[in-house]
């Protein structure tokens, strides 16, 4: 995820990312029967702060408090010994355990799915969760793997040839989604 | 990284393997303990001189990161038989191992493992677990770890040890643990100062990055952050560097009188095994007990990260 060059395509504005969050959100409360047991665990980098945003939309819909924190999948990725070592992020899992609880993993971009592959065995070694929903801000299809989101903010189909690139307030300075030209990240 | 045979590290890539035994630790409390990073790499403990702590710290990681770990022992391998380090070390990369963690008596004997390595086996990665009286380096590593814990606890990510004032104390000419620490500590912006007998410091000890002195008492009226007391290693000391231990005792032991002089806040150390009523009165002993193990704990941690970063990554021919 690079700079916007110029051949990026903006397609998602700051508005929209509180718009689809918020129907997110709803959407867990509806399907959680109210979210009782609901943990938020975002996947680094760029799911940590999406996940926060999450979390306090939630908290205000439901009145309480919803835990969140952070998954970090590093050591799990099926393509660690074919790229230079990777730092690790840490991992932190509000309350200390996943045992009994609804996990929702939050990410930005639902690509092969590979990661969220990793983030389903980083998961069995912290404990036995009820159940495991992943929600995502934007889905660019091209699985390579059986998996699917439970909550999407935006389908974005997209060509193997552009790169969908994510702007966060958090750490990027500004909410967008751009499309560009170039190799898929 | 390519290998980690001195603690000569910068600061970002001291910090970034901190930071990454943070993590490490972090897994020590999950329910499965088992990270499946190194899962199909080989590590061999290669260890050509006694050591319980280091060994099994190194075998914990490698077995915790899902690596296929092999301890081979100076006197069960065929160094006993005559056979050379050389010979040893080629055999040993020969059975395609990825990681060789090695402990030699003799100084230089990682580096120069590395170097036997490089034409035949280059994507072997050499992990120094102590030469000689040469280095030491993931027993500093662990000690800036715990120490940096210590002061700055949970929220330790990211930080250096900047402004800590740690008295090093003991025989620091024979010690690879004083060697690797005065060169990391400082590093991360310690103060460091070496506390010795004369005779007991190392040749050219002026060019370090460190303060040294011959008067503990002086050092500890500087009421220091931490005070790192080293084992009087009996089995490196040729000749007489003191006239007896009574001598050392009065001059360089922590003694009851010198811990009550300590402010409570000053964090005691000592890399193990105690030498208790010589290096260490049994009272200040006790009183770092909990330290120590800490230090223990904190030993596999970074060992996983330092592993982790150094076997993990792509294969590098």
């Amino acid at each position: 995820m690079t700079d916007a060059s110029v051949d990026a395509k903006i397609v998602l504005h700051a508005d929209d990312f509180t718009r689809m969050l918020k129907r997110i959100a709803h959407e867990i409360l509806e399907s959680e029967r109210g979210a009782d047991d609901v943990i938020l665990l975002g996947i680094p980098s760029r799911g940590v702060p999406l996940a926060s945003r999450l979390g306090r939309l939630l908290a205000e819909i439901a009145g309480r408090d919803i835990p969140v924190g952070a998954l970090d999948i590093t050591m799990h990725r099926d393509d660690l010994r074919a790229k230079p070592t990777r730092a690790i992020q840490p991992t932190e899992i509000p309350g200390g355990t996943v045992d009994g609880k609804t996990v929702v993993l939050v990410d930005d971009v639902l690509f092969s799915g590979r990661t969220v592959r990793a983030a389903l065995d980083a998961l069995a070694d912290l404990g036995r969760p009820t159940a495991v929903r992943l929600a995502v801000l934007v889905d660019r299809g091209h699985r390579e793997l059986p998996i699917r989101a439970d909550f999407v903010g935006k389908n974005l189909p997209s060509s193997r040839d552009e790169r969908i690139s994510v702007r966060l307030v958090e750490s990027d300075g500004e909410d967008h989604v751009a499309i560009e030209q170039g190799p898929a990240s | 990284m390519k290998h980690l045979l001195t603690a000569a590290l910068g600061r970002d890539e001291a910090i970034a393997l901190l930071d990454s035994a943070e993590d490490m630790h972090e897994v020590q409390s999950h329910q499965l303990k088992k990270l499946p990073a190194l899962r199909g790499r080989t590590v061999v403990n290669a260890f050509f001189e006694n050591s319980t702590r280091t060994r099994s710290s190194f075998e914990i990681a490698g077995k915790w990161l899902s690596a296929d770990v092999i301890n081979v022992s100076g006197s069960s391998s065929s160094v006993s038989k005559g056979e050379s380090l050389r010979d040893t070390v080629l055999t040993l990369a020969a059975m395609g191992v990825d990681g060789i963690v090695i402990r030699h008596g003799d100084s230089g004997a990682a580096a120069l493992t590395a170097d036997w390595l490089a034409a035949s086996h280059p994507q072997v990665r050499v992990l120094n677990a102590g030469d000689g009286a040469h280095e030491h380096p993931t027993q500093a590593l662990l000690d800036a770890f715990a120490l940096r814990r210590r002061i700055h606890g949970t929220a330790s990510r990211g930080k250096g040890l900047d402004g800590v004032r740690i008295a090093i104390v003991g025989d620091i000419a024979h010690s690879r643990v004083a060697r690797s620490n005065a060169l990391l500590l400082p590093a991360l912006g310690a103060e460091v100062t070496l506390v010795a007998p004369p005779t007991l410091l190392p040749t050219g000890v002026e060019t370090w990055n460190t303060q040294v002195t011959t008067d503990l008492d002086a050092a500890i009226a500087q009421q220091p952050d931490a005070v790192m007391m080293l084992r009087v290693q009996l089995e490196r000391q040729q000749g007489a560097f003191v006239p007896s231990v009574g001598d050392y005792i009065l001059g360089w032991s922590l003694t009851d009188a010198r811990h009550r002089a300590l402010p409570e806040s000053t964090v005691l150390m000592h890399p193990g095994p105690l030498n208790r009523g010589l290096e260490i009165s049994s009272k200040a002993a006790e009183a770092m007990q909990s330290a120590v193990l800490e230090q223990v704990t904190s030993g596999v941690s970074v060992r996983m990260a330092a592993l982790y970063a150094l076997v993990a990554g792509e294969d590098q021919a």
